[in-house]
């Protein structure tokens, strides 16, 4: 059987969600093999985990300089994995790296790339949502290694344990051609899940009103375990951060629950929205485009109803 | 400095809804081309950085003959002359073959730095900046909410999941911008009457040394097997709010096991 090749996402010494579900998409294909690329010893502290989660081989790409440039690193340590194995196909996270990987790497191996795939079969034929969820379209790369980003959270099951044998891979990086990090800020995310992998997620707009405000929006989100979103008229209001803005030109979230507070339902906010299992809106104005999606809607003062909801969701979680 | 500005036709993304007056069916004639406003965006930072260090903006794009729109609109922003990348063989490009079309135009310019959009509605591989980084062999700045060139040196903060880095890199480079950047200048009269002089190069695939059999849809590096639009959204419950609405949207989530 092939290698199948994943790029581990990984932050701060564990795993992130999206790799257990790239190497349960891998096992469809071939055998997983998942590249950890990092400072020296990542690889070594991943691997049970990697193990678990279906990788037979775990390559340690690691040299000071791989979590110093931007891209470049993980684009030469696939690259290197690549020419060791001659994978099925490589598997990344549709992230903002995860792409620009694949970009790179397509350029590299002369082969084809599909972008924010949701879902991967045997023949790695890829399942992509489009226009904000519009169309379902499928697709198969017709020239050279098929380069796959998976979108999180999309992925159904999981892969059997493997060995998880660590393997270190020589790679090197053209420093020339690569930006370098100087430093890095992770805004505090606090308890809450990340928006694009979250199962809830709550978000506010412009009918919130202020920043102080989005306090109604946050306390639904912790009695929901959810995550916070923003519409891009409230991030522009400076209501709440940008990276939480849900949409077209946002963050595309796919959660079992979205609730939308003080939203109209503008089609670039649904582009990054409409696929959620459930949809819930809680809008004054009844004639509210984002009505026309909603699984359960309420006519209302979302200063009236979500305090409510969130009580009652405490209530019975006792 | 001199900046290349990688601008987009791209469909409105508001004219999807627009109705025919007369007879209130769906107007495909009114689907409005327009920059893709990112790439406006991408306009405003190589303006202000021209402003500041001197040099010129070049806009470049690859589309068909009525993609010169976007071009008249970005130097009527102020944008100095313009490139359009235009031949029936580029039809059906895929990000690859749109990389690999500009990064040969690119080869007939002169820049220091390209400046693009992170993301094209359309598009949404958010991967055409990066594949013209590796084509160039030069470094991708991508995401970028803040940019400044000190010399040589191009110093930005990078929006990633969950927070933003500090990068520099040497220039030439290919920065990628979000929508967080600049507000986008709107073009004045004399913006628009000045913007009909400017000149406009245009490069076929065989003036880019590319054969006509290498290029477009035909010969793409992935193929669709089947798209299908998906069913529709039906709206589903909607009450008014008497009071006890909360509660209600509770017991509707734990009925459907959601809580
Ligand atoms: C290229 C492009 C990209 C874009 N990308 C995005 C994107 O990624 N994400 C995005 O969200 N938008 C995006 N937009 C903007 C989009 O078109 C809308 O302007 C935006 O989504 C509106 O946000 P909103 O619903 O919060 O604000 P509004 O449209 O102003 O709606 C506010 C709603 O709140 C309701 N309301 C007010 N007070 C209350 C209250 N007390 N209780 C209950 N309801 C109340 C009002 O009835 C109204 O329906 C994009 C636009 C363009 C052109
Ligand atoms: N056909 C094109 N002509 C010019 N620039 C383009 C073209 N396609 C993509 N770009 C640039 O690349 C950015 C990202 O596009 P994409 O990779 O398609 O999401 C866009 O915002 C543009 O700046």
């Amino acid at each position: 059987m092939s290698d199948v090749l994943v790029l581990v996402d990984h932050f701060d010494g564990a795993l992130r969600k999206v790799t257990p579900e790239l190497l349960a998409a891998a096992s469809r294909i071939g055998n997983p093999v998942a590249v950890v690329v990092g400072a020296p010893g990542t690889a070594e502290a991943l691997a049970p985990a990697l193990a678990e989660a279906g990788a037979a081989t775990v390559y340690a790409a690691e040299s000071a300089e791989a979590t110093q440039y931007l891209v470049t690193p993980q684009v030469a340590a696939l690259a290197a994995a690549a020419a060791a194995t001659s994978p099925a196909a490589i598997l990344l996270a549709a992230t903002i790296d995860g792409r620009e990987i694949a970009g790179r790497l397509a350029v590299r191996l002369d082969s084809g790339v599909i972008s924010d795939a949701v879902d991967v079969d045997a023949d790695a034929v890829a399942t992509q949502s489009v226009f904000g969820g519009s169309y379902t379209v499928r697709s198969k790369v017709s020239r050279g290694t098929p380069i796959i980003s998976i979108r999180a959270n999309s992925i159904e099951g999981s892969a059997p344990a493997a060995a998880g044998t660590v393997t270190p891979l020589e790679f090197s990086v053209d420093a020339a051609a690569s930006a370098t990090i100087v430093a890095v800020h992770t805004e505090p995310a606090g308890d809450r899940p990340d928006l694009g992998a979250a199962s809830v997620v709550v978000s506010g707009g412009r009918g919130v009103g202020s920043a102080e405000n989005f306090t109604v929006v946050e306390a639904l989100a912790d009695a929901l375990g959810g995550a916070v979103g923003a519409s891009r008229a409230a991030v522009d209001s400076g209501y709440y951060p940008h990276q939480f803005q849900v949409g077209q030109t946002g963050t595309t979230v796919s959660p079992q629950v979205y609730v939308a507070l003080g939203i109209s339902g503008a089609i670039q906010h649904r582009a990054g929205m409409q696929t959620s299992k459930t949809i819930v809106a809680v809008n004054k104005d009844s004639d509210a485009p984002i009505f026309e999606i909603s699984d359960f809607g309420v006519v209302g003062d979302l200063f009236d109803v979500a305090p409510q909801l969130t009580q009652a969701v405490q209530a019975r979680k006792g | 400095m001199n900046i290349v500005v990688l601008v987009k036709q791209v469909p409105d993304t508001y004219s999807e809804r627009k109705l025919r007056e007369s007879d209130g069916i769906l107007d495909r004639d009114a689907t409005d081309n327009v920059i893709d406003e990112i790439d406006s965006r991408g306009v405003e930072a190589g303006l202000q950085l021209t402003e500041a260090h001197g040099g010129e903006v070049t806009v470049l794009t690859l589309g068909p003959d009525r993609a010169t729109e976007v071009l008249r609109k970005a130097l009527a922003m102020g944008a100095h002359k313009a490139v359009h990348v235009v031949d029936d063989a580029f039809a059906g490009s895929d990000a690859l073959q749109t990389s690999a079309a500009l990064a040969a135009a690119l080869g007939k310019l002169e820049f220091d730095l390209i400046i693009a959009g992170n993301e094209s509605t359309d598009g949404r591989t958010a991967s055409v900046p990066a594949m013209l980084a590796e084509r160039l062999g030069i470094p991708q700045v991508t995401f970028v909410r803040a940019l400044e060139i000190d010399g040589t040196t191009l110093k930005a903060e990078r929006t990633v999941d969950g927070g933003y880095t500090e990068v520099t890199s040497p220039i030439p480079a290919v920065v990628s911008v979000t929508e967080k950047i600049n507000e986008p200048r709107y073009p004045n009269f004399k913006g628009i009457m000045a913007a009909k002089s400017k000149p406009v190069t245009t490069f076929s695939a065989e003036d880019l040394g590319l054969a006509a059999g290498d290029t477009g849809g035909a010969v793409s590096w992935s193929i669709v097997l089947d798209a299908a639009p998906r069913p529709p959204r039906e709206a589903g419950e909607k009450v008014n709010d008497d009071g006890s609405a909360g509660t209600k949207v509770a017991e509707y989530l734990a009925s459907a096991r959601l809580i």
